[in-house]
């Protein structure tokens, strides 16, 4: 009787959960929100300032100024042909993305708990949001480094698109995926701990400098001690911001095992932050 | 009449006490450890019914213990009780907010409950924007939305600001712009969590016409949670009366509001043991026992512990019905003869000359507190309860029934 039912009940809340559960289904059910999300973000985000988008060109410049100053004019880090202006700017534009996503992300559950303790969706739908409008500035930052592109390409240098610069769209995914993966996870380790907030914040720092974003992994081979070369070597991170810049401005190196090992890596981590986020999300309330 | 809906079986929750800190990791292997090895997790055992008022011996308490209960398609189902009762872990549970710790949850319908004053709003989107991003919240789709979007703005009553930001708006217009978007979702099952405190009268009408017309008129289930009597009582076709997370009762709507109003009013010793200022209130009668009949002066005494000494500027007094409507207010500031700053005073007499209320019980509300800031410093919500009789009032052996009025009173008639 009792099974006759069951098959009735639209859903069941309780307090048995699935260890693996990816809910693709009910967040692609829930796609409109995710799309007024992005929409919201990016309607409100230049409210009440008064450079406005003009801090998104800004940021990277002059970071991008300063790295030119220490590593490659005080610390004589060789950029190859390219200049390396143009070589930190590629690195910092994709890398923002990143942190971006990442910091975004990382604190949703602290963020939102106003909304998530009054009403359900899936909570996924948040961070996806933020790597979805953050993509926005991406773009508009990509558009700052092209336009340097053509400056330094009309003024004579000596710069070449690599053919493989359709898998730009593909390198900008994996770098979504890895940033909302690892913000994903934090953000679920931080409803406990609120210590990681901390973390994040300077740990973000610390990584750019082992992802070879100020200088080519080239350098990095020759110069660093050998037990750190692994780590910037293996790091996916590295092998994202290298291809990229060998897409764009045909420097440093890229083959086809990194390449998957990256793709995989970036996928696991994405699908393993799902899964860790879907996992808080139903007790967070209790803890936050 | 139709099928059960919404099942909720062996339903419990439990929260951990206290602060958040040490003590958590170490609790957070040793229930892995339990689960590692496939036994029991060692914190469920040791749970407390929440009682707010005794001191907890665990650091663990179960807000929620075994509720169980079912709705049928079309009902709406009042759920009231104390604050901390448990009400709202229960209507986080069923709108999923949070998962239970035990227990199951069935329900044939999508649930979508109704946000307090605008959480999803954002303050510089626009009304219509915000309408769109609040009915996506609530599990509605783009198109949903568009295709109703103008009876949301009618049924607010906000065309005027609707392409404005949010931020400009009063607060009971974002409380109207809310419950509209709600209101037009169309789930199965819609959860109300004290909405109507807010907006004025003539919306709160509207409000609750709308829920009856959901559930009367379309065949929806309605989970409504308020203190306000009244309401429950215009809208509820059944009632769940919770008390320190668990059921107290359940059934007809009148039967138990009277159960909570009883259950609340229980001991008014019990409240003023707990005063810091206020030893005794008594009153006197012709009947005695507490016992008034109508038209009778009331005569209140109060009798004050020695801590009350000058710091309080007034004395206030209500009297509410059974359903916890004020009838009565009176207070010493509204006597312009007493300057009294309650010096030494060991007892406060009042009288309420000539009470003329319907026949009923009920209950006198006392307060005291300073003028400047204007501030109740105790305020005891039952310090008496009292029957007013009918001794043949209107001489003549007829009386008026509670329904009829809260006042009642001789009246000459003239026929010219």
């Amino acid at each position: 009787m009792k099974k006759e039912i069951k098959g009735d009940w639209l859903y069941t809340i309780s307090s048995k959960r699935s260890v693996f559960s990816l809910n693709f289904k009910e967040i692609w059910s829930y796609r409109d929100l995710l799309f007024l999300f992005v929409k919201r973000d990016i309607i409100t985000v230049y409210k009440q300032t008064i450079l406005g988008p003009l801090w998104y060109v800004i940021q990277p410049l002059f970071t991008s100024v300063i790295f030119t100053l220490v590593f490659n004019n005080l610390g004589q880090i060789k950029t190859g042909t390219v200049n390396p202006f143009l070589f930190n700017l590629a690195g910092i534009t994709l890398w923002n993305y990143f942190k971006e996503c990442l910091t975004g992300t990382s604190n949703t559950f602290t963020k939102n708990q106003n909304i998530f303790g009054k009403v359900y969706f899936p909570r996924a739908i948040m961070p996806m949001s933020v790597t979805f409008s953050n993509l926005l500035k991406f773009v508009i930052q990509l558009c700052i480094f092209f336009g340097f592109y053509t400056y330094f390409f009309i003024s004579g240098d000596n710069l070449s698109l690599s053919p493989m610069v359709l898998l730009l769209p593909v390198y900008v995914i994996m770098m979504a995926l890895l940033g909302l993966g690892f913000g994903m996870i934090l953000s679920a380790m931080t409803t406990k701990y609120r210590d990681l907030t901390v973390l994040v914040g300077f740990g973000v720092q610390l990584l750019m400098y082992v992802s070879a974003v100020p200088y080519p992994v080239s350098e990095a081979r020759l110069k660093f001690p050998d037990w750190v070369v692994p780590f910037v070597e293996f790091n996916p991170l590295t092998q994202l911001i290298e291809g990229f810049r060998y897409i764009l401005l045909n420097t440093g190196e890229i083959n086809l095992k990194s390449f998957i090992y990256t793709f995989l890596l970036s996928l696991f981590t994405f699908l393993l932050g799902l899964v860790v986020f879907n996992r808080t999300e139903k007790q967070f309330i209790d803890t936050v | 009449m139709s099928e059960t809906i919404l099942k909720v079986e062996n339903i419990s929750k439990q929260y951990r006490l206290g602060l958040v800190g040490t003590g958590t990791i170490s609790h957070d292997l040793n229930r892995w450890w339990y689960k590692v090895r496939g036994k029991e997790d060692p914190y469920l055992r040791i749970g407390e019914t929440n009682d707010r008022g005794t001191k907890a011996n665990s650091d663990y308490v179960w807000a929620l213990k075994d509720i169980n209960f079912e709705v049928k398609q079309g009902e709406v189902l009042g759920i009231i009780g104390k604050n901390g009762a448990g009400k709202s872990t229960l209507l986080k549970i069923l709108s999923r907010v949070t998962l239970p710790t035990t227990g199951e949850i069935k329900t044939k319908g999508r649930i979508a409950s109704l946000l307090e004053v605008g959480t999803g709003f954002h303050r510089e989107m626009t009304g219509r924007e915000n309408i769109y991003l609040n009915g996506a919240i609530l599990g509605m789709t783009k198109k949903e939305i568009t295709s109703k979007i103008d009876e949301i703005i009618d049924f607010s009553g906000c065309e005027r600001y609707i392409d404005t930001p949010v931020k400009r708006y009063s607060s009971g217009m974002t409380v109207r712009l809310a419950f509209a978007v709600a209101a037009f979702l169309e789930p199965e099952i819609l959860v109300v969590d004290e909405v109507l405190a807010v907006g004025d009268a003539e919306f709160q009408k509207k409000a609750i016409g709308k829920m009856q017309d959901i559930s009367r008129g379309q065949g929806r289930t309605v989970l409504f949670v308020s203190h306000n009597m009244v309401a429950v009582k215009n809208l509820c076709t059944r009632v769940i009366v919770l008390k320190d997370g668990e059921v107290l009762g359940m059934g007809e709507t009148e039967n138990m509001i009277k159960l909570y109003l009883n259950d609340l009013s229980m001991k008014p010793q019990d409240q003023l043991a707990k005063s810091k200022f206020l030893s005794f209130v008594s009153m006197q009668s012709i009947l005695g026992n507490n016992t008034l009949k109508i038209g009778e002066d009331f005569h209140l005494s109060i009798t004050f512990k020695e801590t009350v000494h000058g710091q309080f500027d007034y004395f206030y007094v209500a009297i509410e019905d059974d359903m916890s409507r004020r009838v009565l207010s009176v207070g010493t500031h509204l006597d312009n003869n007493f300057h009294d700053k309650f010096h030494f005073s060991k007892k406060l007499n009042c009288v309420i000359p000539k009470l003329c209320l319907v026949k009923g019980i009920y209950r006198v509300l006392v307060a005291i507190g300073t003028s400047a800031p204007f501030e109740n410093k105790e305020v005891i919500e039952n310090a008496l309860s009292f029957e007013v009789v009918d001794d043949n009032f209107f001489e003549n052996g007829v009386s008026l029934e509670k329904g009829q009025g809260v006042l009642i009173t001789k009246v000459k008639w003239n026929l010219c």
